[in-house]
C-alpha cells in the first residue's frame, strides 16, 4: 500500500491512519467484497491526487472563489462579557456557501470523483446539510446526484429537502430502521454495491471505510489550519481550548487535527446527550457506547448486549447517529481529546443565547458546542481563549426550535 | 474431514451439485424457523445457511432486511441462534450448517467464545459479509483453532490480481456473489457465470457455490451447471412474507410446508442438472 512517510515527525499524533486505515485499533475497511476493490481504488486515487501538484491549487481556487473561504474568525465579545470568563472566538464556517462546513469536503471529494472518471454521485444526509452541499457541487459539475435521507429527517428538515430538489438531486426517503441517518447510510452503501462501476459515494463525515475518515478529515482540516493562523494574527497565540460538536465528527476533526501536537491546547468534543445520558435517548457513542463495527469501520457504537445497533436520539438531526469517526475513538482512548455531552435543552438554551448576544442564528449542531462553552468559560481566566467551531447556520432549524419553544409558525 | 468437505466430496462422487437453502434464524419466531431448518434436509437441502439477524444488514435487500427485523422483534440473538443449531444437531449429524451474518454481533459475543460455541453446537462454517480478506485476521485464528471453515465471498468486481488474496486462508467452499448488488434483486445470466466461474477455478480447488439472485429451480439448475452449489434465500423468504402479510403477521398452518415444497422443487432442479466434468 502506498502510505506516505510520517508527515509530522515520528511522535506526532497527526500521522494516522496506518497502512490498514487504522487509528490504533479503530478504523479499517469492513465492507463486503463487492465494494473492496472500489475502496482500494478510491484510496489509490486519493493518494495520487495528494501527490499531484495541480490538485490542491484547484481545490483551493474552488474553496476561495466558490465556497467563500477563508471563513472569518470572530471574537464574540458580548457573549464573552455575558459568560464572564474566557474569551470566546467563533470559527464561522456557517458563512460558507450552503451554510455549513460540509461543502469543504464535498468539494474535495467531487474533484476526486472527476479524476476517477465517475459519472454519478450518491450521498447520505441527516440534517440535510451534507445533502445540500453534495447536491450543490453536483449542480456545479453537472453530475447526477442521489441523496439518501431517513424518512423522519425528510419530515423534520423539509426546507433542505426542497433545496436539494431545486439543485437537481433526487432525494430518496429511507424507511428502514428508525428512518434516520444510520439507515440513510445503509441505503447509500446498498446503492453503491449495485452501482460500483460508475458511482462515487461522497460520505459526509469522518466515518466509513478507509480512506474516508482520513480523506474527509484532510479536507476539513482547512478549518483548524485557518483558525490557527487567524488566532495567531488576532491574539498572537494558541487557544487554550478548542470546542466542537460531534455527530460523526467531521467539523470537530477538521478543527482539532491541526492542534493535536500542541499539548497546551485542550480539545473538547461535545456529543449530543439528547434527553440525558442516563436515558436511552441520546447520541453519545463515546460516553455510553462501546467498540464495534458498523458502516465499514471499527469504532465506538451505541449497541445492545447482543451487538445490535441502537437508535440514537438528538434534537439535532445532524448529530442523530449511533457511531462516531474512528479517529475520535482513538483520541478518546489515548485521552488527547476530552469528550463531553450537552442535552437537547442545553443546546436550545445556547441557540437562543448565541442569537441574542451575537446576532448569529447557529445550527443546533454547534449549539451543542456552545452549550459546553457556556459551562466552561465562566470558570476560566479572562485571558484564556476558547476557540469554537460555529460549523453551521440555523435557518434549517427554525421549525424544530419553534416547536420546542411552543411557537406556531 | 469437515462436514462441508465430506458433503461436497459425496456430491461430486454422485456427479451433482449442492442445493444450499437459507433460513433466517427466528423469522418470524423460533418455532417456525426451527421447523423449517429441521425440514430442509428431508426436502433436499445438501447444506444449510442460517442467517444471523442484524439491525444493519448493508448487503441485503428489503426481503432479508425485513426478515431480520421480524427475527429481532421476536427476540433473536446470537446466543439463541446457536441454540437452534444445537437443537438441529440432535437429529442431524451430517448436514453442514453455515452461519451467515455481519461482524458486529460476533465481536460483541467475543470472537474466541463465539468460535468455541459454534464448534460445540455443531456449526461448520462462517460467512461474515463485512469481513473482507484485509480484515480477516480478526477471526481466522479462532475459527481455525475450532475447525470452522471461513467461507470467502468473491464478487464480479474481484479481479484476477485480487483473487489469490481473497482466497488465501479460505476453506470449505467459495461463495460467488453473482451480481454487483444486494440480495434478492437481479439474477446473473448464464454468460456471466460461464465467464466468472472458470476464473475462480483457476485459483482454487475448493467447491464454488453461487448466491445472490438464484430464485427458481431453473436458475438453481443453471447455477450448478457452472458451479458446485446454488444458494437460495430471498425467494424462500418471500414465500414467508406473503403468508405473514396475508395472515396478520402470523405464519399460516401450511407455511412451513409451502416453503419446504419450494425447497423440494429447487432440489429437483439441482438434481436434474448435470455438473461439468
Amino acid at each position: 500500500m502506498n502510505v506516505p512517510a510520517a508527515r509530522f515527525g515520528a511522535n506526532s499524533l497527526r500521522n494516522g491512519p496506518d497502512a490498514r486505515g487504522r487509528f490504533g485499533e479503530f478504523g479499517g475497511r469492513f465492507v463486503a467484497e463487492t465494494l473492496m476493490p472500489l475502496i482500494l481504488e478510491v484510496e489509490a486515487a486519493y493518494n495520487a491526487a495528494k501527490a499531484d501538484p495541480a490538485f490542491q491549487p484547484e481545490l483551493d481556487r474552488y474553496l476561495k472563489d466558490y465556497v467563500g473561504r477563508p471563513s472569518p474568525l470572530w471574537f464574540a465579545e458580548r457573549l464573552t462579557e455575558k459568560l464572564g470568563g474566557a474569551k470566546v472566538y467563533f470559527k464561522r464556517d456557517e458563512l460558507n456557501h450552503t451554510g455549513a462546513h460540509k461543502i469543504n469536503s464535498c468539494m474535495g471529494q467531487i474533484l476526486l470523483a472527476k479524476r476517477m472518471g465517475k459519472t454519478r454521485i450518491i450521498a447520505e444526509t441527516g440534517a440535510g446539510q451534507h445533502g445540500v452541499a453534495t447536491a450543490t457541487v453536483c449542480a456545479l459539475f453537472g453530475l447526477p446526484c442521489t441523496v439518501y435521507m431517513g424518512a423522519v429527517d425528510v419530515a423534520r428538515q423539509a426546507p433542505n429537502v426542497f433545496r436539494m430538489k431545486l439543485l437537481g438531486a433526487e432525494v430518496v426517503p429511507v424507511t428502514s430502521g428508525a428512518s434516520t441517518l444510520k439507515d440513510a447510510m445503509n441505503e447509500a452503501l446498498r446503492d453503491w454495491v449495485a452501482n460500483v462501476r460508475d458511482t462515487f459515494y461522497i460520505i459526509g463525515t469522518v466515518a466509513g471505510p478507509h480512506p474516508y475518515p482520513m480523506m474527509v478529515r484532510d479536507f476539513q482540516s482547512v478549518i483548524g489550519n485557518e483558525a490557527k493562523a487567524q488566532l495567531q494574527e488576532q491574539a498572537g497565540r494558541l487557544p487554550d481550548a478548542c470546542v466542537a460538536a460531534i455527530g460523526g465528527g467531521s467539523n470537530a476533526m477538521g478543527l482539532f487535527h491541526p492542534f493535536l501536537d500542541d499539548p497546551s491546547v485542550r480539545l473538547i468534543g461535545v456529543e449530543a446527550a439528547g434527553h440525558g445520558l442516563d436515558t436511552m435517548q441520546h447520541a453519545a457513542s463515546l460516553s455510553r457506547g462501546r467498540p464495534g463495527v458498523l458502516h465499514g469501520n471499527r469504532t465506538y457504537l451505541l449497541q445492545d448486549e447482543d451487538g445490535q445497533i441502537q437508535e440514537a436520539h438528538s434534537i439535532s438531526a445532524g448529530l442523530d447517529y449511533p457511531g462516531i469517526g474512528p479517529e475520535h475513538s482513538w483520541l478518546h482512548e489515548i485521552k488527547r481529546v476530552e469528550y463531553v455531552a450537552a442535552t437537547d435543552q442545553e443546546a436550545l438554551d445556547a441557540f437562543q443565547l448565541c442569537t441574542r448576544t451575537e446576532g448569529i442564528i447557529p445550527a443546533l449542531e454547534p449549539a451543542h458546542a456552545l452549550a459546553h462553552v457556556a459551562k466552561m468559560a465562566p470558570a476560566m481566566d479572562k485571558d484564556a481563549i476558547i476557540l469554537m467551531n460555529l460549523c453551521g447556520r440555523g435557518d434549517k432549524d427554525i421549525f424544530t426550535v419553534a416547536e420546542a419553544l411552543g411557537v406556531k409558525l | 474431514m469437515s462436514r462441508i468437505a465430506a458433503r461436497f466430496a459425496k456430491l461430486k462422487a454422485e456427479g451433482r451439485g449442492a442445493l444450499i437453502p437459507f433460513v433466517e434464524a427466528w423469522d418470524p419466531d423460533r418455532d417456525t424457523s426451527l421447523a423449517l431448518l429441521k425440514g430442509m434436509p428431508g426436502a433436499g437441502a445438501d447444506l444449510i445457511e442460517i442467517g444471523c439477524p442484524f439491525t444493519d444488514p448493508m448487503a441485503d435487500g428489503p426481503t432479508i432486511q425485513l426478515a431480520g427485523r421480524r427475527a429481532l422483534d421476536a427476540g433473536a440473538s446470537m446466543k439463541n441462534t446457536l441454540a437452534m443449531v444445537q437443537e438441529f444437531r440432535k437429529d442431524d449429524g451430517d448436514t453442514p450448517i453455515i452461519l451467515m451474518g455481519y461482524l458486529n454481533p460476533i465481536l460483541s459475543y467475543g470472537v474466541a467464545p463465539f468460535c468455541r460455541d459454534c464448534a460445540a453446537f455443531g456449526v461448520d462454517g462462517l460467512i461474515i459479509v463485512d469481513l473482507p480478506s484485509e480484515e480477516a485476521d480478526l477471526v481466522l485464528p479462532d475459527a481455525a483453532a475450532n475447525g470452522l471453515d471461513i467461507i470467502r465471498l468473491v464478487a464480479p468486481t474481484t479481479d484476477e490480481a485480487r483473487l489469490p488474496l481473497v482466497l488465501d486462508g479460505s476453506s470449505g467452499f467459495v461463495y460467488y456473489v453473482s451480481i454487483t448488488g444486494i440480495t434478492g434483486t437481479r439474477t446473473a445470466s448464464g454468460d456471466e457465470l460461464a465467464d466468472a466461474i472458470p476464473r475462480i477455478r483457476r485459483v482454487t480447488d475448493l467447491p464454488i457455490a453461487i448466491g445472490f439472485g438464484v430464485r427458481t429451480p431453473e436458475q438453481a439448475a443453471n447455477a450448478v451447471k457452472h458451479a458446485d452449489g446454488a444458494v437460495v434465500a430471498s425467494a424462500l423468504i418471500d414465500t414467508m412474507r406473503q403468508d405473514l402479510e396475508a395472515n396478520g403477521g402470523k405464519p399460516k398452518p401450511d407455511t412451513v410446508a409451502r416453503i419446504l415444497a419450494q425447497v423440494k422443487a429447487l432440489a429437483a432442479g439441482v438434481r436434474g442438472a448435470r455438473v461439468p466434468a
